[in-house]
């Protein structure tokens, strides 16, 4: 990505703008976080809690081992530092889906402290952004204003859920990369098993924070840490959308251009973004922001992890999506294009690496990422669910690379197994859709043609690219069947050309 | 046959094993006794006697069968602090008042799976935030003991005023109750009863309405040493559901009795003595110091630098604990709810302010100023590091001394209103106690004497963590030596 797509210019001059990210990510559970109630979607109003989540008196918190467990896995696929102490804090505030008047997070000793992740652009190329920490909170419940117009009501289902919140450094520059940074985030908590990345359900969301600057300034403050380099940044909340975040964003650093093109000056604050209204609006400004009085939580003990068990954990991580892409560019040749499209799904790559097998890989991934990738999000179907077995695919492409069928026919072939109709090697069977390879078959129909078309012959002498149209006749006098380089040799020789 | 009420939980035990009365009988005479001094004493907030008398029977029915557990037949009261099933638990607040918790406190599980019986719930101070029984929605407690010198209604001390009185006064064989900076062994000393404070996380606090959560700490009130150490094991346990339970085993502790104190070393910590301390306290504690050095013990001069800035670090750790732990208390699920509000801020506020009286807001208060933005690092990290300092000190005694003899309170007894102009005045009730929180150590106050007024004055014995045995030990000298026999004489 160059400098220059990394700017705003305004009437003044070029702006920069510079992004840090905060991922709130549902931990893959079970259970709460501490409380052992059960987490799911779909269950009835309040079906989901327990006295502990209902903060009911003399109730306490029990720390879900799993959920630790999920943010170390997370931690070490951050490239991240495990902190093998840390802490549980209250965030105080009132609020009704907040029975508790409290949240229990990690304010002063987070689980995972610094790491690093590599993100692809747009155009292919990399990028780092650094990640400040990771921490363990729970969620609040959830109101529900419109069932009545006189009162609100309140579902704690998903109070005490366990959240994994995700903090990046100011790294991220471009709506693009902030968005490429949340798909890549998204892309190893769901390689790692910790997230469902589900964004319609809310179970990943991100509070984006902007701030706009003149051109340079970023680097000063890359060169010396210092933020006053950068200008003041207002945090938009609960952006749950790819599409959302880059249009959030995008005006955003406008509106904080243009207050400063005026002579005006950025208040820090939070605001919405109202996907709507196509614009963010103010929540609360630093002044009125709450004081949370966070301080240690005293129902629960430090957290300390062993050494021997974060050992344990990363000796059975899975394969993550930078390493995979490395592995299937060395290992199948295959361009880095193509690796980042497999890649961004593990059931995707997962099913090239089962069909490529002694294939054609290239031409395996091509089948995979095009007609395969089509078709199942025709149907709304993943990987994991496909109609047609990577198998099936090997062996389309094994009968492609041994001249059985033709690129073409084989489109054909591949919407017959996708009916249901058996293998490849069936369909082409009972189809009657094997490729003509025999010379004389072929000669006999060029000649039939030329005999039939003289003029046009004749016209091919002087116009070499009319022999298309021989092809195309050919083609049609043998139901397409006729291999199409031999077609082509057959008719040069006998056209003379 | 002889007042039942009057026995010691080990006596009763011992008669009911026997069979010389039944569980019934024994139940049946503390509610005579209940309904004839509740009036007056305002002890009970609750009496579950249906549920009692249907207890009672079924131990009987197990006592028959020569079955029963550690406790069987024995009735008990519970400090309305214990949420028990179906039971009213208030905590001596009007934001409670008429919760029934659908769940029963892990300490009361076990004394029920030991087959105590339940008398009802005990008053207390709102919330256990007092050393009075004052700031209870249910009025005072009133104190069976009364002065030589005036026919005023005294304070049984707070917050576990309710079990205080309720035992000294006959009205349970011993009672549960909970001590966050002394609130079991000063009102044990104000009744010439025992109270026994373990170490934290001995007994569970889950199903405790919370008052501050890392110093809170559950513990019986007794008529004796041996009583004490009995209702403490069955109140004891390592609970899954409380992160700061401490999974150890809960040992029998009447194995320490009667062993004398020879080889034991005890500290006499310099720090406190007190300005304004009765004679007659100075005189008790050195009494102490001589019964355990005849009962074989070496008397040790010890230091406990740090004792001085333990009561204003503890009224500053305690308030802001409870700051966070009171936020549920907010009219939205269970409690009080104001009738009226324009705002659910209003709503919040309106409701706090008529649910909770005027020594929790106080506390509340100061716990929301120590936490809040730009007096976190001066208020409550410093508080935190001088708790640290206070354990350290401890720390630094345990290799020359077992154990440490203190005075319980700095007086006995107050009347009811004397302190309450002052809430400082009030505070330093706890004086010799808050330490043993901040430190988690286990800490029991023993009936010694009498001040010149007949009240009783306690003598206090801190010892090491998790070493309840010698604190038994030490305490048992104390009340052998001391002898202390007198009791209440019967006004109410």
């Amino acid at each position: 990505m160059t400098e220059n797509t990394k700017l705003i210019h305004g009437r003044t001059g070029p702006w920069e703008i510079v992004m840090g990210l905060e991922i709130h990510a549902q931990v893959a559970s079970k259970a709460k976080l501490f409380s052992g109630a059960a987490v799911g979607f779909g269950a009835g109003p309040n079906e989901q809690v327990s006295l502990v989540d209902a903060g009911f008196p003399g109730m306490l918190p029990v720390l879900n081992k799993f959920c630790v467990e999920q943010a170390v896995r997370t931690g070490l696929g951050l490239n991240a530092q495990i902190n093998r102490r840390s802490q549980f804090d209250r965030k105080n505030y009132f609020y009704p889906d907040l029975p508790t008047g409290y949240q229990i997070s990690q304010l002063y000793h987070p689980i995972v402290g610094e790491g690093v992740v590599e993100v692809e652009a747009e155009d292919g190329a990399f990028f780092n952004v650094g990640i400040e920490r990771l921490h363990l909170e729970q969620d609040a419940g959830k109101l529900i204003h419109d069932l009545s117009p006189t009162e609100s009501y309140v579902d704690l289902n998903r109070a005490g859920t366990a959240l994994m919140e995700i903090v990046s450094r100011p790294d991220i520059r471009s709506p693009e990369e902030a968005v490429a940074y949340v798909k890549k985030i998204r892309t190893i908590l769901i390689y790692l098993g910790t997230c469902d990345g589900d964004m319609e359900k809310g179970n990943l969301r991100a509070d984006v924070n902007v701030s706009v600057c003149r051109e340079g300034q970023y680097a000063k403050y890359k060169a010396t840490g210092d933020f006053s380099h950068l200008g003041t940044r207002c945090e938009i909340k609960n952006v749950n959308s790819f599409r959302f975040i880059s249009q959030a964003i995008n005006y955003e650093a406008r509106r904080q251009i243009e207050i400063l093109e005026d002579g005006g000056k950025v208040i820090q604050e939070t605001r919405l973004y109202d996907p709507t209204a196509g614009e963010t609006r103010s929540m609360r400004s630093k002044e009125e922001a709450m004081d949370y009085r966070y301080f240690p939580d005293p129902d629960l003990l430090p957290l300390e992890i062993e050494q021997a068990w974060i050992d344990e954990i990363k000796a059975n991580l899975p394969e993550l999506p930078d390493a995979k892409r490395r592995r299937l560019m060395a290992d199948y040749g295959l361009s880095q294009y193509d690796a980042v499209v497999l890649i961004s799904e593990q059931a995707k790559a997962d099913y090239f690496e089962a069909a490529a097998k002694g294939r054609d890989a290239k031409l395996v991934a091509n089948w995979v990422t095009n007609e395969l990738s089509a078709r199942l999000a025709a149907n709304d179907l993943d990987f994991d669910q496909s109609p047609v077995p990577a198998a099936h695919v090997a062996q389309l492409v094994e009968l492609i690379e041994t001249n059985v069928i033709s690129s073409k026919i084989a489109k054909e072939v591949f919407d017959h197994v996708w009916n249901g109709e058996g293998s490849p090697a069936e369909v082409v069977e009972k189809h009657g859709l094997k490729q003509v390879t025999d010379t004389g078959a072929i000669e006999k129909a060029v000649d039939e043609i030329i005999a039939a078309n003289p003029d046009k012959a004749a016209a091919v002498a002087e116009k070499p690219q009319a022999i298309g149209w021989f092809v195309g006749q050919v083609m049609k006098a043998t139901g397409g069947k006729a291999n199409p380089a031999a077609v082509n040799d057959i008719l040069k020789a006998k056209l003379g050309l | 046959m002889s007042d039942l009420t009057k026995l010691t939980l080990k006596a009763a035990l011992d008669g009911l094993k026997a069979r010389d009365f039944s569980s019934e009988e024994i139940t049946r005479a503390f509610v005579a006794n209940i309904d004839a001094a509740n009036p007056r004493l305002n002890a009970y907030v609750v009496q579950t006697t249906d549920k009692a008398l249907e207890m009672a029977r079924a131990s009987d029915a197990r006592l028959a069968k020569g079955e029963g557990g550690p406790l069987e037949g024995a009735p008990l009261g519970i400090k309305d602090l214990f949420c028990t099933d179906g039971v009213q638990t208030t905590a001596g607040s009007n934001m409670l008042r008429g919760f029934v918790p659908p769940y029963e406190s892990t300490v009361t599980s076990n004394l029920w799976a030991d087959g105590a019986v339940m008398l009802g719930k005990l008053n207390m101070d709102e919330f256990a935030m007092g050393s009075s029984n004052e700031t209870s929605a249910f009025g005072p407690v009133v104190n069976p003991w009364k002065s030589s010198a005036s026919n005023a209604d005294l304070t049984p001390g707070g917050s576990s005023g309710g079990s205080a009185s309720a035992v000294a006064g006959d009205l349970c064989l011993a009672a549960t109750a909970s001590d966050t900076g002394g609130s079991i062994r000063q009102p044990a000393a104000f009744t010439g009863t025992v109270g026994m404070k373990p170490t934290y996380g001995r007994a569970s606090r889950f199903g405790m309405v919370a008052f501050a959560s890392s110093l809170d700490q559950a513990g019986p009130i007794a008529k004796t040493v041996e009583d004490a150490a009995i209702l403490l094991r069955s109140m004891c346990s390592f609970d899954p559901k409380d992160s700061t339970s401490l999974d150890v085993e809960a040992p029998d502790w009447t194995q320490s009795l009667g062993k004398g104190a020879k080889g034991l070393r005890i500290g006499i910590p310099k720090e406190y003595v007190v300005d304004g301390m009765p004679a007659e306290q100075m005189d008790l504690w050195e009494k102490g110091k001589a019964w355990l050095r005849d009962a074989g013990a070496e008397i040790v001069d010890i230091s406990l630098p740090h004792t001085r800035y333990a009561l204003p670090a503890y009224y500053i750790i305690a308030p802001a604990e409870a700051s966070s732990n009171l936020a549920r208390y907010d009219g939205m699920r269970f409690g009080h709810r104001a009738d009226k509000a324009s705002s659910l801020t209003d709503l919040y506020e309106t409701s706090r302010a008529e649910g909770f009286g005027k020594e929790v807001q106080r506390r509340l208060t100061i716990g929301a100023y120590v936490l809040s933005a730009g007096f976190y690092d001066a208020y409550y990290v410093r508080a935190l590091k001088v708790r640290r300092r206070i354990a350290m000190d401890f720390d630094a005694v345990w290799d020359k001394v077992d154990a440490i003899l203190t005075p319980s309170t700095p007086s006995a007894a107050f009347a009811i209103g004397d302190k309450q102009v002052d809430p400082l005045q009030m505070y330093l009730n706890d004086i010799f106690t808050v330490t043993a929180n901040l430190a988690g150590l286990p800490g029991i106050s023993v009936p010694a004497g009498l001040d010149k007024g007949g009240l009783p004055l306690g003598l206090q014995v801190i010892g090491k963590a998790l070493d309840e045995a010698t604190v038994f030990q030490v305490a048992d000298v104390l009340e052998q030596s001391a002898g202390f026999t007198a009791r209440p004489e019967k006004w109410w």
